[in-house]
Order: structure tokens, then sequence, then C-alpha cells
């Protein structure tokens, strides 16, 4: 280093903590040094967030939130703006792109068990995240004022209108009207481009800091921290985030690009799953398109709404299938608490743990498939199945994860 | 704790003058947010659209449904033919309200054809379920609704299911009947949407 940049950086180290938060979260952050493929959706999630930020911007600009020209201008953005159909499709599939890396980032945690103690909080407040960024979605869909932007609004406020007591008087109050219209898409917009935005980077800045308190967990699912160098006090089985684990994100970075260039130049729509047709008809309040889902990410928990048709207890189905829905997203929260096993990594969790976490993933791909299709007495018939098998997932862990026959864990990590 | 107050010398004048401060600055936080939240209401605007809506009835025909706005939601208008009102009678086992016992209907149509008159249906074209428009499905015993269906609304959205009454059918997604707005009739062919006698 040059003598004057090196005066020019103790100068701002007088002033600001430069040197030593770069050591604490880049060179002197020692994360496991068995990281594998799964390790790469942490850093992709923050570069399709950066994405959504830098297109969302230019997407403002020339976006109007106003019931009777937010289809055209979208049109507009598409047609007449230069480069308007690239940003907007970096947009939309990064809206896709950012739920397929968050469920892997997710899909990881529940192998490794990364949720597990110490690392509870950090769970809880990527839950937080998650939830931030489903709210972040369905607001933004919302915004093109298409018939899918409508319906799909009209469902989910309904669901607020069903709360029981203060249900209607909720409604209004986050409507700003008494139906859908020009005053809900206003303040969707608002809340769209700045409040759940300034939300998820707060949160994605918490979720850093937390994981770097307590370390990143790894494939074993045992703490490096436990095994330190006796002189530098460094744990044995780390390596410097910097440079190690930032070249290898560059590498995942580089592939995904790819991949997510592909979908904008040859598949922007991915066949109607990304962004569906009946969006690119104007929003008409007297009819329903004869199909209607949600766009993929949500279909799961879409299924889950409607598979409810019977009352029970003194609720009725309409009542249940929100809280099925809601609870299907709620009850992840819990895993750090459900889970009872000795172990936290699945490779030396027993084969009830496998089973089990391999029927979820099916029941989650089952009923994310069925949420496209219209409902038959039959899916029906599926999406009650596969719900049951969803939420048993989770809710009989604390047993199976006690009984099942685990493999000892190893002291060090495997190379 | 005690220790520390004595140390600090926090007496009972300190501790009082800090749960004053607290209870002011709370105070005055709820104050200054209620105009914020307040301002989320729907405005005076908003509250005064909705009027009623008058609609022609010349031009409806037998069989024929008619969609008409109404404070931002659609409503439906059909005419009835006999065949179709001798449906309703077939599905008194099936749907869940058959006498429309749970208010969703004004009185003058808490009947057994759920309209003023028999003929005519005037009902919101709202799911009770999560508020999408169901389809008017006039064909009988199509193949996505199996044999058994003789004439109703289906709604696409989550399969809830309605006959020619807005009644809806036992074990859907839907909860109660589709809601009949207050309405009358002007003259024979002139229907108003959105007032009745009672509160004109």
């Amino acid at each position: 280093m040059s003598k004057r940049l090196e005066s020019m950086i103790g100068w701002i180290d007088a002033r600001f903590p430069l040197t030593s938060n770069w050591k604490a979260h880049l060179t002197e952050y020692y994360a496991p040094k068995n990281f594998n493929f799964w390790y790469y959706f942490g850093s992709l999630a923050m570069l399709v967030l950066v994405n959504q930020l830098l297109t969302g911007i230019f997407l403002t600009m020339n976006y109007k939130p106003d019931a009777s020209m937010a289809f055209g201008s979208v049109e507009y953005i598409m047609r007449d703006v230069d480069f308007g159909w690239l940003i907007r499709y970096m947009h939309s599939t990064g809206a896709s792109m950012f739920f397929v890396v968050v469920y892997l980032h997710m899909f990881r945690g529940m192998m490794y068990g990364s949720y597990r103690k110490p690392r509870e909080l950090l769970w809880l407040i990527g839950m937080g995240i998650f939830f931030v960024l489903m709210m972040l979605a369905f607001t933004g869909y919302i915004l093109p004022w298409g018939q899918m932007s409508y319906w799909g609004a009209q469902v989910i406020v309904s669901m607020i209108g069903a709360i029981p007591m203060v249900g209607p008087t909720l409604s209004n109050w986050l409507l700003g009207d008494f139906m859908l219209s020009d005053a809900a898409l206003n303040r969707f917009f608002a809340y769209h481009v700045v409040t759940l935005p300034v939300l998820l980077v707060t949160l994605v800045v918490v979720h850093i800091l937390a994981l770097h308190e307590v370390g990143s967990n790894n494939p074993d699912g045992i703490e490096i921290k436990a095994n330190k160098h006796p002189v530098t006090n460094i744990p044995v089985d780390g390596i410097p985030f910097h440079p190690y684990y930032t070249v290898k994100d560059i590498f995942g970075v580089v592939v995904f690009l790819m991949v997510f260039c592909g979908i904008i130049f040859f598949a922007p729509e991915m066949g109607g799953y990304f962004l569906e047709y009946n969006n690119f008809i104007p929003a008409n309040t007297l009819q329903t398109p004869d199909h209607i889902a949600p766009v993929w990410y949500f279909t799961p928990y879409y299924s889950m709404l409607r598979a409810v048709t019977v009352n029970f207890l003194w609720i009725d189905a309409k009542l249940w299938g929100i809280i099925l829905m809601g609870g299907s997203v709620a009850i992840f929260a819990l895993l750090p608490w459900l889970d009872r096993s000795p172990v936290k990594s699945i490779r030396y969790k027993g084969p009830i743990f496998k089973f089990a976490l391999f029927l979820f993933v099916i029941s989650v791909l089952v009923l994310g498939w069925l949420g496209t299709k219209s409902p038959t007495p039959l899916y029906t018939i599926l999406a009650q199945v596969f719900t049951v098998i969803y939420f048993a997932f989770f809710i009989l862990m604390p047993w199976y994860s006690k009984i099942d026959k685990t493999k000892p864990e190893p002291t060090r990590v495997k190379e | 704790m005690a220790d520390i107050e004595k140390k600090q010398g926090i007496n009972s004048r300190r501790r009082f003058l800090i749960t004053v401060t607290s209870v002011a600055g709370g105070i005055a936080s709820a104050a200054i947010a209620t105009p914020f939240v307040m301002s989320m209401m729907p405005s005076e605007r908003a509250k005064a659209a909705g009027a009623p809506v008058e609609v022609d009835l010349t031009k409806l025909e037998p069989g024929m449904l008619l969609l008409v706005e109404w404070r931002g939601k659609v409503v439906w208008v059909l005419d009835r033919t006999p065949e179709m009102l001798a449906t309703l009678k077939k599905l008194d086992g099936e749907v869940a309200d058959p006498k429309s016992e749970k208010q969703q209907q004004p009185p003058y149509a808490q009947n057994e054809t759920r309209s003023i008159k028999p003929a005519i249906l005037v009902v919101e074209g709202v799911c009770t379920h999560l508020g999408c428009s169901p389809v008017f499905r006039k064909d009988i015993a199509p193949a996505d609704l199996g044999p058994d269906w003789i004439g109703g609304f289906f709604c696409p959205c989550h399969g809830s299911k309605f006959d020619l009454a807005g009644r809806v059918y036992k074990h859907v997604p839907a909860p109660t009947n589709l809601v009949v707005p207050p309405h009358m009739y002007l003259s024979d062919t002139r229907l108003l949407i959105g007032s009745d006698k009672e509160s004109a």
C-alpha cells in the first residue's frame, strides 16, 4: 500500500471504524472451510436485492401509481422507453429469482440445522426478511393493475376483512376505500417503493450482523468456534471470508447471472409462471378471469387456503383456510424449538428425519403445482392430504427428531 | 437495583419525574400518530361516492345476466326462466342455508327465490369467500363441474358453488350465500340498486 493511501485510511480510521469493520466482516471473519454448493444462496439473495433496488428506482421514473394510468405506463415502459423492457424484465425476473434463492437458502438451513442454538434469532430475523419479501412481492404485483393484479389483491384484502370483529374496519383502513380502488393502488405503491424496501434492507443488515456474531453454520453442523488455535485464537476449521469466500461467491454470481440473463432474454414470462398472461389485460372490476392463480412462489400457500371446505369447531371453512395459510408460513419460525435431535446436520441425522424432509419437499412441490390448477374434487382431496403432510412435518418433529437414530458428530469438519 | 439507585441518588421525587416524563412522552407519541393513522381511512371523497344506480330492464331477456357496477362492485341482474326457478327446489338439500336465514339479504328478499320479483335475481356478484366474481354457468352437467350440475354460479378462484338464487353449496370454501344489495323497482322496467323503500 502506498504511503499516501495508508495515511488517508489512517485519517478515516481516526474518525470512522473503517478498517476495523472491514476486518470484522471480511478479512478476519472466519467461516467454516467446508462450505458447499448450498452456501451460494445467501450472497445471491443480496445480489438480487441490489438488482431489485436499482431496477426499481428506474421503473419509478416512468411508472404512474394511478388506477387509470398504471397499466398504460407499464406498457409505455415496455414499448417506448429506451431499454425499458430490459429494466422491467430484470425487475420481474428478479422477483421470481429472489424467491428461488431464498427458498434454497431456507432449505439449506433446514438440511444442516442452521436454525439450531445459537442461531435461533438469526433464523427468526430471516423469517422477518421472508415475510417482508412476500409483502414486497404482493404489493409489487398489484402495481401494473392488470386482471391478475386486481383479482389477486382482491383475494388477499378479503382475507383481512374475514378477521373476526375488526376485519371490515381494518380492511377499509388498509384500502383507504370501501373496496379495492385507486386509493389502495396509490398506497401499495408507497409501501412497495419506500416502506418495505427500507425495512428489508435494515433486516438484511441485522441478519448479517447476527450471523457474524454467532458465526456461520456448516454442512457438518458442528461449531468451529469450539476448536480454536491455542495461539492465534482463530478457529482451526475456519478460513477468512475474504478472499476465500468472496472468490467462491463471485463464481456463483457468474453462473447465476448466466441463468438470469437466459431467462430475461429468452423466457421472461417463463410460460406464464413469472408473468401471468391474464395480467396483460387491464383490470376489469366486473369480471374475474376464468382461471386465477397466484405467481408460482405463493401457490403452495394458496393451495392450503382453498383446501379447507368443512366448518370445524366454531370456526368456518373460510377462516380455517386463512389460518392454515398464515400458519404454513409462520410455523417455520418455530423450527428452532421443534427440532429435538441431538445433531444438527442431515449428514448425522437418522432415516426418519431424512424421510420426513423428503416428504415435506414433495408436499411443497405438489401443493405448489396444485395451486396453479383450477380446483376439482380430486385436486381438492390431494391438496387436503398434502396440507396434512406439510403440517405433520412440523408438528410431529419434537417426537420423531427425538427417537430418530442419529450418527455421532465428528469433532472436526470434513474436508 | 436498590443499591444502584442509592448510589445514583434516585430518590422518589426523581423516579416520579421519570414516570411522568415517560407517560407524557407516550401520550405525545400516540397523539402525533393519530393524524397519520386517520389519514389512511377512506377519504371524504370515497365516503361520498356510492350513490344508487338505476338500471333499465327493457332489454333484459329470460336467461340473460346483466352486469351492473355499484360502489365498485359488480351486481348481477338475472332474469330466471321457469326451468331455472325449478332448479332451486331440487337444490334445497345441497345448499348450506336453503331458507336464507343468515342476514345476507334485506327482509324483502328472504324468500324461496331470494328476490322481490320471483324471476329477477338481484345479487352482488362477489364471492363471499374472498371476493372473486363467480362465473355464470347455466350449462347443465359440464365436464369440469360434474354430472350433478344443473346451473348456477361457480367461483374460479377457489371452487365455491352457488345456485341460481345465490345460495351457497355445502362443503365449499365460501361460508354464506351471496349478498342481495338493497334495491327497489321504480317501475316495471326500472330497477334502482343501492336504495330501497325503507331507506329512501
